[in-house]
Parts: C-alpha cells; sequence; structure tokens
C-alpha cells in the first residue's frame, strides 16, 4: 500500500483572507508536491479515468511522464486531447470524471488528477513551451463562431492539422463563459489570456466584435471559408416568470457575472461599469452559476443568501464550490421558492415573497419534486440574482431560416456536429442544451476530427 | 485606407450634441435602419449601444449621434479622427419593420432626432408619406434637420421654450395633427421613456401600429445578460435582440422607467471620477 500513499493537500487560502478579494482560492502545487501526487498511480491500471473524461486524457502516461519530472513531455500528452490544461485543471468537475473513475478511490484517495493536470499547463505557460504545428498547410479556411470552450478545441485541433482558422467573438474579449461566467477566483484572467496568446501563435486569427447572424450571415460565411462551426453556447437567460421580476435591483447570473467578471465592476469607479449590490443579496439556484454569483457578491461585500427549492444533498453545483462556498460564509436556503419580488419605494427589491416548499414523489431526474406547502413568508434583500439556467443562443438560428433546431432551440446535428446545412457544424451548449466546459470541449474534439475528414475527402 | 474603428470625423452640432463618423466596413455593408451598435472607448469603459444614424456601404463608413451626458459620451466628445474606439460591434437589434403603410407620423425628441433620419429614409424610399415630427428643449438642440426634411414630405418642430416652430412638446404637435383631422397609418417614436409613451398614449386608438425605439440599459447587447429585459404585451422580451422597437402599446413603460433608474447614482459617480483624474 506505501505506492497508494496519501493525497496531495492542496493548498486553499484561508476563508477569512479569500472571501475579501478576488484573487485565486486554490493555490497550483509545487512541482514536488505534483511529482509525489502523479507517482501514486500504480502501475497496471486500467486507466477508468480515460474512460471518465470527455475529451479522453491520457492520465496515466501524463501522470508517469510528471512523476518523472518529464513536464514538458507530459504538457504535451495532455495537449493532445485538452488544448488548455491550465483551464481544464481548474474548471473540470474531476470528482465525477477522471477522479472520480479512478481505481485508488477504493483503495483510499483518487490521485489528484486535476490539481496535477494545471500544475503542468501552468508549467507550459511560464515556460513557453511551444505547441507542435503541422508543417504541411491545407490552404482550407474554417471559421469558429464563438470563442468559448468548444471553439477553443475545434480552432486549436484544426490549426495545429495545417488549416487556416478565424475565430469570430461578439465581446471585446475572447473565451465566452470562461471570460464572463467564470470569476476570476477559479479561473484568474492572466491565465485565460495566455491560452489565447497560444491560439494566436499557432496562426488562428481572432476576431472580437463579429456578432455572426448580423455582422456576417451564415451564408456569408460559407461563401469564405470551407467550413463553419458554430460554438455559441447557451446564452439566453431563464426568467422565474413571477411577479415583479423586472424590478431595479434584480439581476440574471449573466448579467452579474459579466459586469464583475468581464467589466471588472469590483474595481468601479476605476473600471466605468457599476455593479449596485445591497446589504443582502439572494441568488435564485444552486448550480455552479450560482455558487460563482454568491461568492462573488460575498467579496463585493455582501451578506448572500442561496435560496433554492430543493434540498442540500439536491444541489447540483460542484461539492468543492459549494463547500468553498459554504467555508466563506454564504448561507443557505432550502426547499423555497420566489413566489413575488417586492419594492418598497417602487423601483428596486426591497424582499421576496418566498414560497415554502417540502419534498415529494420523485420526478423524472430522481430527485424529490419540490411541493409548495402553501406557506409564504417576506425575506428582505437589496439585490437578488437570479440563476436558474439558460436556452440555446437563438441569435443565429433567428437568423438563419435553415438551420434546423428542435423544440427547445439546440442545433440539431449528427453524432459529429453536422448541422443541416452542408459545411456547418455545431458543438457544446448550443446542441446540449446546458453542459459543462469539459463536455463542450468534448463536442469540439468530435467536431473538429469531423470537419477534418469531411474536408480531406473534398480534396 | 483607415483602420477598421478609426474615427473619421467627430463635431459638435449642438451644446454637447456630438456626430462621429468611423470606419468599419463590415457594420456599414450590414446595417439597417432601426439598428443600433456597441461600442467601448477604450479598455476599462463601459459597453455602451448607440443608434445607427446613417452609413456608406462604398465608403465602409458609420455614423453615430451622441449626447456628452455620462463618462463614456463624454470621452468619445474627446476623440480626434485617428483615434480609434477600442471595440465595436454591429450591426446589431432587429431592424425597423418598414413597408408601404400609406401615411407615417415619426417622432424624435432630443437626442433622439437624429435617429429617426434613418427610419424615415427607408420610409420614405417605400413609397410613404412621411410626416416628421422633431423637438427638443430649444431651437439649438434641433440637430439633422436639413437630412430630415431631405427625406420627409412634412416636418413639424417643437420647442420647450418656444424659441422655434410649436412651443410645447412633440406630443402636442402630434395631438394638433390628429386633432386637425389628419390621418395616419403607422407612427414611430424615438427619444426619451416619457416622451415615447406620451406619443403612445396620444396615438392609442387613433394610429393602428406604433413603434418605439427603447433606450434601455444594456451590457452584452446579444441577447445573453438580460440588462436590458422589458415586458412587452406580458412576455419579457430582450431589447438588444428582440428590439430596440416594440410594438409601443405593449411596452410596459413603467418597468422601462424603472428600469433606466437603477444606476442613477453610479452614473454620476463615474462622471464625477472621470472628471476629477482626467483620465480619457
Amino acid at each position: 500500500m506505501s505506492k497508494v500513499g496519501k493525497r496531495v493537500q492542496i493548498r486553499t487560502r484561508p476563508p477569512e483572507e479569500r472571501r475579501r478579494d478576488f484573487n485565486e482560492v486554490e493555490l497550483t502545487l509545487e512541482p514536488e508536491e505534483a511529482m509525489k501526487e502523479a507517482s501514486r498511480d500504480i502501475k497496471y491500471c486500467v486507466a477508468p479515468c480515460t474512460r471518465g473524461c470527455p475529451v479522453g486524457v491520457e492520465v496515466p502516461k501524463f501522470l508517469k511522464l510528471t512523476a518523472e519530472g518529464n513536464f514538458k513531455e507530459a504538457y504535451l500528452t495532455l495537449i493532445q486531447r485538452t488544448p488548455v490544461p491550465s483551464i481544464t485543471g481548474r474548471v473540470c468537475q474531476q470528482e465525477v470524471q477522471c477522479e472520480g473513475s479512478c481505481v485508488l478511490r477504493r483503495a483510499g484517495e483518487p490521485i489528484a488528477v486535476g490539481a496535477v493536470e494545471r500544475f503542468v499547463g501552468d508549467w507550459a505557460l511560464e515556460n513557453n513551451i511551444e505547441v507542435p504545428v503541422s508543417a504541411e498547410k491545407k490552404h482550407k479556411r474554417v471559421a469558429v463562431v464563438g470563442s468559448g470552450p468548444a471553439g477553443i478545441v475545434v480552432a486549436s485541433d484544426l490549426a495545429r492539422l495545417g488549416y487556416d482558422v478565424t475565430m469570430f467573438e461578439a465581446y471585446h474579449v475572447p473565451g465566452g463563459v470562461l471570460a464572463y461566467g467564470i470569476p476570476e477566483f477559479r479561473l484568474p484572467k492572466r491565465i485565460l489570456n495566455k491560452e489565447f496568446d497560444r491560439l494566436r501563435s499557432l496562426g488562428v486569427d481572432i476576431q472580437l466584435g463579429v456578432v455572426v447572424g448580423t455582422t456576417y450571415t451564415l451564408k456569408e460565411l460559407l461563401q469564405d471559408y470551407n467550413a463553419v462551426f458554430l460554438g455559441v453556447g447557451a446564452g439566453r437567460p431563464m426568467f422565474l416568470n413571477v411577479p415583479g421580476e423586472n424590478y431595479a435591483g434584480i439581476y440574471t447570473a449573466n448579467e452579474f457575472l459579466t459586469r464583475v467578471n468581464l467589466m471588472k465592476a469590483y474595481m468601479f469607479p476605476e473600471y466605468d461599469t457599476p455593479i449596485h449590490l445591497g446589504k443582502r443579496v439572494a441568488v435564485i439556484g444552486a448550480g455552479n452559476t450560482a455558487m460563482d454569483a454568491a461568492r462573488s457578491a460575498l467579496r463585493l461585500g455582501s451578506e448572500v443568501y442561496i435560496v433554492y427549492r430543493r434540498g442540500r444533498q439536491e444541489m447540483t453545483a460542484r461539492a468543492v464550490e459549494i463547500e468553498h462556498a459554504e467555508e466563506e460564509g454564504v448561507k443557505f436556503m432550502f426547499w423555497a421558492a420566489p413566489a413575488e419580488f417586492l419594492s418598497s419605494d417602487g423601483t428596486n427589491v426591497s424582499a421576496i415573497r418566498i414560497m415554502k416548499l417540502k419534498p415529494g414523489e420523485p420526478d423524472r431526474s430522481g430527485r424529490p419534486r419540490p411541493v409548495p406547502t402553501g406557506e409564504t413568508f417576506d425575506f428582505e434583500v437589496d439585490t437578488v440574482i437570479t440563476a436558474i439556467g439558460f436556452y440555446p443562443n437563438p441569435l443565429i438560428p433567428s437568423h438563419t431560416p435553415e438551420l434546423k433546431v428542435d423544440e427547445k432551440g439546440r442545433v440539431v446535428v449528427d453524432m459529429e456536429g453536422r448541422t443541416s446545412i452542408p459545411g456547418v457544424y455545431a458543438g457544446g451548449d448550443i446542441v446540449t442544451g446546458e453542459s459543462t466546459v469539459i463536455e463542450a470541449m468534448g463536442w469540439g474534439r468530435r467536431v473538429a476530427r469531423a470537419i477534418d475528414h469531411d474536408l480531406s475527402l473534398k480534396g | 485606407m483607415p483602420a477598421e474603428r478609426e474615427v473619421l470625423l467627430n463635431e459638435e452640432l449642438a451644446q454637447d450634441i456630438y456626430k462621429m463618423v468611423v470606419y468599419s466596413p463590415r457594420i456599414a455593408r450590414a446595417a439597417r435602419a432601426g439598428q443600433f451598435i456597441l461600442l467601448m472607448v477604450e479598455d476599462r469603459g463601459e459597453r455602451v449601444p448607440m443608434t445607427l444614424v446613417d452609413w456608406d456601404k462604398e465608403r465602409g463608413t458609420i455614423e453615430m449621434a451622441y449626447q456628452a451626458v455620462g463618462a463614456t459620451t463624454v470621452k468619445m466628445s474627446m476623440m480626434k479622427p485617428g483615434e480609434r474606439l477600442y471595440y465595436l460591434a454591429g450591426p446589431l437589434g432587429q431592424p425597423s419593420r418598414v413597408k408601404l403603410f400609406g401615411r407615417v407620423v415619426i417622432v424624435g425628441g432630443g437626442v433622439g432626432i437624429p435617429a429617426i433620419y434613418p427610419i424615415a429614409r427607408e420610409l420614405k424610399r417605400l413609397g410613404n408619406y412621411v410626416v416628421s415630427i422633431i423637438g427638443a428643449r430649444t431651437s439649438t438642440l434641433i440637430t439633422y434637420e436639413d437630412r430630415i426634411r431631405e427625406v420627409s414630405d412634412e416636418v413639424h418642430i417643437t420647442t420647450d421654450d418656444g424659441s422655434r416652430g410649436l412651443k410645447g412638446y412633440t406630443v402636442d404637435a402630434l395631438k394638433r395633427l390628429l386633432d386637425s383631422g389628419e390621418r395616419f397609418d403607422a407612427a414611430w417614436a424615438v427619444g426619451p421613456a416619457l416622451m415615447m409613451k406620451s406619443i403612445s398614449e396620444a396615438a392609442a386608438g387613433r394610429i393602428p401600429v406604433s413603434y418605439s425605439s427603447l433606450n434601455s440599459l444594456m451590457v452584452c447587447g446579444v441577447g445573453m445578460c438580460g440588462a436590458c429585459r422589458i415586458t412587452v404585451g406580458g412576455q419579457i422580451k430582450l431589447t438588444c435582440v428582440d428590439g430596440p422597437e416594440f410594438d409601443s402599446y405593449s411596452i410596459s413603460w413603467n418597468e422601462l422607467a424603472i428600469r433606466l433608474r437603477t444606476y442613477r447614482k453610479e452614473e454620476m459617480i463615474s462622471l464625477e471620477t472621470m472628471r476629477s483624474v482626467g483620465r480619457v
């Protein structure tokens, strides 16, 4: 058992320190720590981790190389599958993927694959490790629409295969949800920026401020490019559709996070974009976006409540995010849902009329269905952030009637991401509805292969 | 050749009201009446929406008119030709739902006057009889008058102080026309929320179709953040992707007013900070 050893303790900044700033919560492993952790890998493991990974990272191989101190080769192994290990090492749900399927889980504690991956990724960025690119140019142009997780993989894979890739992003910063959604304290912008510098160094042309659908139509792109990939994500926020939802002081998580993360409202007035939070903030929902919003609001100095219509066990956020939120002082209110928003001055929200719920029969997800008890109470708040989900981004479908979408607005594709329009591919949340960063990257990988396959056939 | 986002012209038309021409062939070639752009002056700036007032496909230029009232617009007003905007995206939003209606009245108030020009031009081109009503606080704040005249069959002017045209608001001019027996098949309004609301009330029951171009607060401009949401006909709509023009008779005007008030305090702080630091 000596080889199994004890799992590395990932250094985390103490809650009382980190809850006041936007610096990273978890710290990157030191080289010795990473090597020690990687050497916990057992010899004849059948690598369920690789199968548990949506992009199929060869975990045993990169761990072995890391254990040997060969960080460069470990990195080159990683990027065969994930082009951005410093990002996936931070934001993946390792506990249900690689680490969740690790054989050591039963023998003790799983290997901290995410932490080691992150170390290797950060090491490579710091040491400017070059990514090998195919010497042979394909002389074919591919447009990647959206610069989020799916688009990053498609752009990176195809650029490395020798395609001329142009990436279109509507915002002023590339990264999609990685830029506007995931807070600085989970994924620092300097890491994201470095990954995009690397993408540019592969020859990817990143064009900002382009809204495909209006700046260029899909049809126009097809005239200039041999293939178009749509990775525009799940952008349109869902609303509760209860009275008073449009009072001032009620934000969707997307607006709140965009203001704070992307526009740096936490540095107002040094930055021009304001955010207006009062003493008490209620976040509606308990997914990862809700935790990100709650923890950001906490850092802006508010008292923060998560208000969730189910119980503690049913929360959909990553366990570690819930744990971090709780340590930092986020409070939780379970079996509670807003029935109405109230305003004492007719402008700003001042209270939520909360409907008390109780667990009922299991629903389709297998979780107990929240059932109204008939009881309500008023909960005073200064700000509300709703984090109850998104619809697929409707912008391109609404301007492109030929593009087939299903009843939920998701772009219809085959197993490899081909849409109803020849030459147009899609992947990520625009196809799945709402999923994770790594699932989107998995799509990106499949679609990149399909594009390469299809364009190679065309000669 | 100018660079994308390069400012070609930036001139003061009236006190604090400016016209800016920017080089952006990709927006110029796709622009349609009623649409807008989103811009940032610098990396620390806000994302600010602005109506497209004109565009020239051949020259690759777009034109906006703005009032220097907030941090962003004051910074914009100090930009010189040759400088570049930090960011520019567009065209955004749905184009005006123009067609041959017959007789159309178009109302522009204050800084909304320039924005009616492309809508009037399009309606005129489609064969409508176009009556434009433009109004401002005082005569010197009436802008784009000549160009609006070129694309209108009639132009009526109002000023709050009576220094030109009818003394009163644009809605007074509209009521006068309606009371004198003039009939219209459609109405458009662009301007302050209160003005558009008053036009909508005056037109209700008398003009079958009425659109207002909303000036909601925005952040993303592409339908993702919901900052610009507004209840229209009982449903939550997003001004940036479903609008900016909506059926005036279905808009929840009270809600628009509420949401426009959200950052009043911060807007002042922002302006004060900019002035004290002198950062542009």
